[in-house]
């Protein structure tokens, strides 16, 4: 057991009016070189939205899930009628939600980790309507290993194609160079 | 690579359903910008003054500006350009939203339709992948509806969708496109897309848009996040609520209306009303507000929450922005939960909220003064409320007297005759105007209303203060930290400009001054039309975070171009003067270049006068607003003055001769 400042973004959908700009923001930083370009579906934040029945629903990547879930429920909150996916923060395989549009490897928010660290996540700094407020907490924390995101997107390729696959291939790619 | 734009635009031939990529000369760009820009030298090129709106060879521009899908806050104004149905002239309207920014992801600048398709269809361009689809199961449907129905259909909730509704099929003059939470409303645009036989336009694209200068670009747009911040925080003082702050008129945001409810005319732009606003209304409006308002909402990337969503009682949620709030109270003399309600319907339909609840108020007004009869309206009935409703259905679809109304209070006046001519008082150059109605003439409205090209007056209002400030000390606060104007002369005209007396309307500023001022504001707008910028975000409020001082960094660092306030100055001057050399071959000329009617209670003919002769002049216009050939010139647009030497249009009797030979005659 160890202690760790855990880092949070509290979302208070109430306040989100649709903008994207979090998007916008998410995936300009994490472009390389940073802020060379803009793609939002490359960004580790997702407004899902749907003006006309009030959903504005801001949603930060979390884990891989390499199978689907057999969540199908709908929830009415407020009146507002939601998909049990539209809650869900996994990179999964039945939608296309935080996958690399071009890879599709998955996505995951590492809060904008950077050297030296902003003073607050990205997205945060460009949400003006304070829909996001970043918190951090101190927490006893088992030690954990936490996967890179190297790592993620290997473990997600070898979900999909077996993991010696993924070595012959490697291995191979290797030998050509 | 390019940078800030694609560099490719989609071409579809919708008779043969052919669909191309183009790759586009970045020396256009350069030279035009985007959006706008670009989108006038393309009509200039392809679309000859012989070609009627409603024929195959117009083209339907959808354009993106050049900063939509960069970082730069507020930028995602889709920038539609047609020959408009109602004016005969170069049409462009934008809207924000969502779609232009979505384009860009899919990698293209611009969607270029010719053609007619010979049945019902919608695009759907989903990165590389573009296909006209069938929209026969889409007829009929409302223009709202339809967005939803097609993000269903494609099971591609991300997906962004223009579309038109039965005004637009029916091709009502002033049809409109909706879109995300706005729409292109003025001039007809959704006319044209319905001629076309397209219902739609579905967008989806996940690729980047990459930036020439990335630090230096995301620095630039910080700074404007800051100064958003600190002027949401610093609304200007002694102003209307409404306009004191940044976005477009919020509308949404404030619920006292005694401004506009008696300032502004009602009915078909007749009377304002005084006294109309009491304790009474106020609470009532409030209410109404309060209980059909859901959500104040933005378009992409902007957190200036300018729209919102409207569900009133037993009507589905529709987005409202702006102005359309109070249109149809006004014209109907109704109350503001008619207006939210009948504006979800014309929202549905797709019609212009300044044009059609005019027209309806116009049709009343000549059955009013025995112009038109019962017989006109068999079965309309006699209440006010249901008059505006089925007024509205008779004009989306073109049914009895509403096949008339639907081409406007112009056109539709000339058909009806016998006096009806007089009740389309305000119109410029063949559309309906806002319904100001002022006493004394404003010479710098006076000037934007005459000579601007989109043909709409809220649009190329802005930086400049809308009334003098009451005390020497309000005036040297304003000016004290006014970043955005050009140069000093301006701040001195709002130092020395007074409500009363020798420094007053409509002999101060003087025309020499307003050409300076009018001028500027145009330019901002031109620039915000090629760059996709929000206008509530640059052109159109005061001390705005965009302007003429950042704007050029701004576009270099996002696009790789070279460029300085004077090089950009120069740009927007180019296709402002390609604008209007599209309206000149199409005939346009001096004599069309005047405010709706009876706008000022008290008219100057002679300082009217002196005021177009000298901004025509400091334009590079002659007599008759035609640019001269030296101004082409400089411009590098010798290939323009070619073609109006070509036409003989230099050679012509000018037109204010021609109307001051006609006066003779009376
Ligand atoms: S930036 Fe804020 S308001 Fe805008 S979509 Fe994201 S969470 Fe919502
Ligand atoms: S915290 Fe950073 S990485 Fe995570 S969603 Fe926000 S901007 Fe993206
Ligand atoms: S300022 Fe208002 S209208 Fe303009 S982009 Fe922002 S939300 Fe839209």
């Amino acid at each position: 057991m160890g202690k760790k400042i855990v880092k949070t973004i509290k979302v208070d959908a109430d306040k989100c009016n649709g903008c994207r700009a979090c998007e916008v923001i998410c995936a300009a930083f994490h472009a390389t070189p940073k802020y060379s370009s803009v793609n939002p579906a490359r960004s580790r934040i997702q407004v899902v939205r749907d003006p006309i029945k009030d959903i504005f629903l801001p949603v930060y990547a979390g884990e891989l899930a390499a199978a689907e879930c057999m969540g199908r429920n709908i929830y009415i909150l407020d009146g507002r009628e939601y998909e049990e996916c539209a809650f869900c923060r996994a990179s999964c395989p039945s939608r296309d939600l935080f996958k690399e549009p071009d890879s599709g490897l998955p996505l995951k928010c590492d809060m904008c980790e950077d050297d030296p660290p902003q003073k607050e996540p990205l997205c945060v700094q460009w949400c003006l309507e304070e829909a996001l407020i970043y918190e951090e907490r101190e927490e006893e924390v088992e030690e954990e290993v936490n996967l890179s995101d190297m790592e993620t997107g290997l473990q997600s390729l070898a979900d999909k194609y077996g993991l010696q696959n993924l070595v012959d291939t490697i291995v191979r790619m290797a030998q050509k160079d | 690579m390019r940078y800030a734009e694609t560099g490719y635009n989609l071409e579809v031939d919708l008779t043969r359903g052919n669909i191309e990529v183009v790759q586009t000369d970045p020396r256009d760009t350069e030279l035009y910008l985007g959006g706008l820009g670009t989108n006038a030298k393309i009509i200039w090129d392809r679309v000859p003054p012989e070609v009627e709106p409603f024929s195959p060879d117009n083209l339907l521009i959808f354009s993106a500006g050049l900063l939509c899908g960069t970082p730069a806050t507020g930028c995602n104004r889709t920038i539609v350009t047609s020959i408009s149905p109602q004016t005969r002239l170069f049409a462009y309207s934008m809207m924000g939203g969502f779609w232009a920014p979505e384009l860009k992801y899919a990698g293209y600048d611009k969607v270029i339709l010719r053609g007619k398709s010979p049945n019902l269809v919608y695009l759907w361009i989903n990165n590389d992948k573009v296909e006209i689809r069938d929209a026969s199961h889409l007829k009929g449907k409302g223009a709202v509806e339809t967005q939803d129905l097609i993000r269903q259909e494609l099971n591609e909730p991300k997906a962004q969708v223009a579309a038109i509704g039965l005004a637009g099929e029916n091709r009502v003059y002033f049809a409109s496109i909706e879109q995300g939470r706005s729409s292109c409303s003025r001039q007809g645009l959704g006319a044209v897309m319905g001629d076309k036989n397209v219902k739609a336009i579905a967008v989806r694209g996940t690729r980047d848009i990459n930036i020439a200068r990335p630090a230096e670009m995301i620095g630039l747009i910080n700074e404007v996040l800051e100064y958003i911040k600190w002027r949401n925080e610093n609304p200007i003082p002694n102003y209307m609520p409404i306009l004191a702050g940044l976005g477009s008129p919020q509308e949404m945001k404030h619920d006292d209306e005694k401004w506009h409810t008696e300032n502004f005319s009602w009915g078909n732009a007749r009377e304002r009303r005084r006294g109309f606003w009491n304790e009474e209304i106020a609470k009532d409006w409030k209410e109404t507000m309060a209980t059909m308002q859901r959500r104040t909402i933005s378009c992409y990337n902007c957190p200036m929450r300018c729209g919102a969503t409207i569900s009133p009682p037993g009507k589905s949620t529709y987005m409202m922005k702006c102005f359309s709030k109070l249109t149809y109270t006004m014209a109907a003399y109704l109350d503001l939960e008619f207006g939210l309600g009948i504006a979800q319907s014309a929202t549905e339909y797709g019609v212009d909220g300044y044009s059609c609840p005019q027209v309806m108020a116009f049709a009343l007004e000549l059955l009013e003064a025995g112009i038109l009869t019962d017989n006109d309206f068999p079965g309309m009935p006699s209440d006010n409320e249901g008059r505006f409703y089925w007024l509205l259905d008779r004009i989306v679809r073109r049914e009895g007297i509403g096949d008339i109304l639907a081409n406007g209070t112009y056109w539709a006046a000339q058909k009806i005759g016998n006096g009806a001519e007089e009740f389309a008082h305000n119109n410029i150059k063949k559309h309906e105007q806002l319904p100001l109605k002022l006493g004394k003439l404003d010479p710098i409205y006076y000037l934007m209303y005459c000579t601007n090209e989109k043909i709409t007056i809220t649009q190329i209002e802005g930086n400049f203060p809308q009334a003098p400030f009451m005390t020497r000390e309000e005036r040297e606060a304003f000016v004290s930290n006014w970043i955005q104007v050009p140069n000093e002369r301006i701040k001195q005209v709002v130092l020395e400009w007074e409500p009363r007396g020798e420094k007053s309307a409509p002999y101060f500023p003087t025309p020499d001054m307003c050409c300076e001022i009018v001028d500027w504001m145009e330019r901002m707008h031109y620039i915000d039309d090629a760059l996709g910028m929000c206008a509530g975000l640059s052109a159109f409020p005061l001390k705005p975070p965009y302007h003429i001082h950042n704007y050029p960094k701004i576009i270099s660092a996002a696009s790789g171009i070279e460029m300085d306030e004077e090089v950009l100055t120069q740009a927007t001057k180019r296709y402002r003067n390609l604008v209007r050399a599209n309206n000149i071959i199409r005939g346009m000329r001096r004599k069309d270049e005047v405010p709706p009617e009876d706008h000022w209670k008290k008219r100057f003919p002679e300082l009217e006068k002196e005021l177009l002769d000298k901004y025509y002049k400091f334009k590079g216009w002659n007599n008759d607003g035609v640019p001269t050939k030296e101004t082409l010139h400089d411009l590098g647009l010798d290939y323009v003055a070619e073609e109006f030497e070509k036409r003989g249009i230099y050679s012509e009797t000018p037109s204010y001769e021609i109307l001051a030979e006609k006066e003779k005659e009376v």
